[in-house]
């Protein structure tokens, strides 16, 4: 009885952490690689979940419309690049900007508030098929580890690149590396695309998974994605670029988790925003604490 | 007109920053510059604060472009209107901050790696390999501090002194037309900026470097380098080739500077009582 109890929560926070693992992978290049802190992904995620909801409900393959959904998020993250960089507008500020416009583009990409997908063959349907089953938890982890993994393996390699190492010292010292000859506009433009084309495809994943795509999916999804990130650094103090991209997808595995159990413990999903700010609180405060604690030096307060 | 000179590496003409145009705190930083640097020429600039100094290096860098009329060339090509980053292709900087010139989250290799592809298309290959690494074991080596046997540490770990020497090889690495030291050595206790001095002679002498070094002190301008600038108030008020400058003194220095600067004074004010 406890074992399968204990069961249900590890394969829940598992399939849960997997298909929000993307996010927090996306958040981790914007805020750690880029030092862009980007808040697109709210309305980014959503328009990732509607782009696949409409066209699979279309009639198109959910491939198709989940590499679509990526395209959307792309075209999002470069967006706000684009304002930070050639207008200038302070990232934080882009990025609210993009998620406030992004709600009603979203409302027009769905025509509403949102779209049903009940009946409708999405990427683990057509997975399944291929395997001669039906579409099951076990199946929705498989699939979605294998995809974990090919992201994980191909941004490993990327920021390995001599153009991804150009884009990790941009967030770095980026007065340096214009003087070294690399463009810092368009190394922001590309980090904070590719980090929202992995925010959409979460989103598509999303929508596929619980049947449906909602306006109002993405409300909290920088905080959760930040969650995971601070959880996965404070847990495995990651050194290196495989290191960092493994404590994001590990962070997001252990977030799910405390949002399970928190839900088993009677808590009801509307709590669980403020279970993930106090989170997150938490997760920042420690280390400020402790070092108050043993009366070392920490910089002022940081406004933007 | 053939001078019979060799061509100049850099050619500034006409250059003039204006700052905070047509506000109460417009100020002119440089003003009508016009200046040949030849090749392995290696100018020292002196000039007290606000002498325009920094302005120019930052033209030379592409950090802003000059006002409508200036002229920016380097080896041939005009770069007048070109960005800062495509400026890196012909500009070496190593400037006052060593937190500046370096990547404190990035390993010695990976900062040394950005630095050879200065002015290069950045690809698809891998940042990092042999070839690449024993180039940069055999560039940090005769800095002797010991540092090529750190490629993979964080350079934030390094100190000051050895994040500055390596600012300096990151800067000379892929042998840009022209190195431009910004008082490189201000911010560092004066045994190790004694080192990161030797080390910039050694690299620029071995490289045969064209540079440009600016520096508050005019002892260290004297010793160093074959050619020495003074500037105020944005403009070149002293130039002195090798031969004088050998003979050179302080006192000699300071004297050229309250007469040129007197000179231009009273230049000023014929041309202001004109208008």
């Amino acid at each position: 009885m406890l074992s399968s109890t204990v069961q249900g929560i590890l394969t829940s926070s598992l399939s849960d952490g997997l298909i929000y693992a993307f996010v927090a992978v996306g958040v981790f290049i914007t805020f750690r690689v880029l030092a862009f802190p980007d808040l697109t992904v709210d309305g980014s995620f959503v328009t990732g979940g509607s782009i696949a909801a409409l066209m699979i409900a279309g009639g198109y393959n959910p491939f198709l419309a989940t590499i679509a959904a990526i395209g959307g998020g792309l075209a999002c993250g470069a967006v706000t690049g684009l304002l930070n960089t050639k207008l200038r507008i302070s990232a934080l500020l882009a990025g609210i900007l993009m998620m406030v416009a992004l709600y009603s583009v979203n409302l027009r990409i769905m025509s509403g508030a949102n779209i049903p997908l009940l009946r409708q063959v999405t990427i683990f349907e057509n997975i399944a098929h291929l395997f001669g089953t039906t579409k099951s938890v076990i199946l929705v982890i498989g699939v979605l580890a294998v995809l974990a993994c090919v992201v994980f393996m191909i941004l490993s390699w990327f920021l390995r690149t001599e153009i991804g190492l150009a884009l990790r010292a941009s967030g770095d010292n980026e007065q340096m590396i214009r003087g070294l000859g690399s463009d810092t506009d368009r190394n922001t433009i590309m980090g904070c695309s590719i980090s929202n084309g992995l925010v959409a495809l979460s989103g598509a994943l999303v929508a596929q998974n619980q049947g449906f795509c909602d306006v109002n999916m993405g409300i909290g999804m920088i905080v959760m994605g930040l969650a995971a990130v601070i959880i996965g650094e404070a847990l495995l103090h990651p050194r290196g670029v495989a290191s960092m991209l493994l404590a994001a997808l590990g962070g997001t595995f252990v977030y799910r988790l405390f949002i399970t159990i928190a839900l088993r413990l009677g808590l009801s999903p509307g709590d669980l925003k403020l279970i993930t700010a106090a989170l997150v609180v938490v997760a920042l405060a420690i280390p400020y604490i402790q070092k108050k604690i043993r009366h070392e030096w920490m910089p002022p307060a940081v406004r933007f | 007109m053939d001078t019979g000179k060799e061509q100049s590496l850099l050619q500034l003409r006409n250059v003039r920053k204006v700052f905070a145009r047509g506000t109460i705190d417009e100020v002119t930083a440089l003003n009508d510059i016009n200046l040949d640097v030849y090749p392995e020429d290696f100018v020292t600039i002196i000039g007290s604060n606000g002498a325009g100094k920094s302005t120019l290096l930052n033209i030379v860098a592409g950090v802003f472009p000059p006002e409508m009329g200036g002229k920016v060339i380097i080896n041939g090509d005009d770069v007048t209107s070109l960005s800062e980053y495509k400026h890196a292709a012909y500009v070496g900087r190593v400037w006052q901050e060593p937190t500046v010139g370096t990547a404190g989250k990035l390993s010695l290799e990976e900062n040394l790696s950005l630095a050879l592809l200065r002015g290069k298309p950045r690809g698809l290959r891998s940042s990092l390999n042999k070839q690449r690494g024993e180039l940069f074991r055999s560039a940090l080596a005769p800095l002797g501090l010991g540092l090529e046997d750190r490629l993979n540490t964080p350079v934030g770990t390094l100190s000051g002194g050895q994040r500055q020497a390596l600012a300096l090889v990151m800067a000379t690495i892929s042998k840009p037309a022209l190195l431009l030291l910004d008082e490189h050595i201000a911010t560092l206790d004066p045994r190790t900026a004694q080192v990161v001095l030797n080390l910039s002679d050694m690299i620029v002498r071995r490289e045969r470097m064209t540079t440009m070094m600016v520096t508050h002190n005019m002892e260290l301008a004297l010793r160093y380098g074959n050619r020495l600038i003074m500037m105020h108030q944005g403009r070149i008020i002293v130039d002195i080739g090798q031969q004088d400058k050998q003979a050179l003194t302080i006192d000699d220095l300071v004297s050229a500077f309250e007469q040129a600067a007197g000179e231009r004074l009273t230049d000023e004010s014929i041309l202001l009582s004109h208008r």
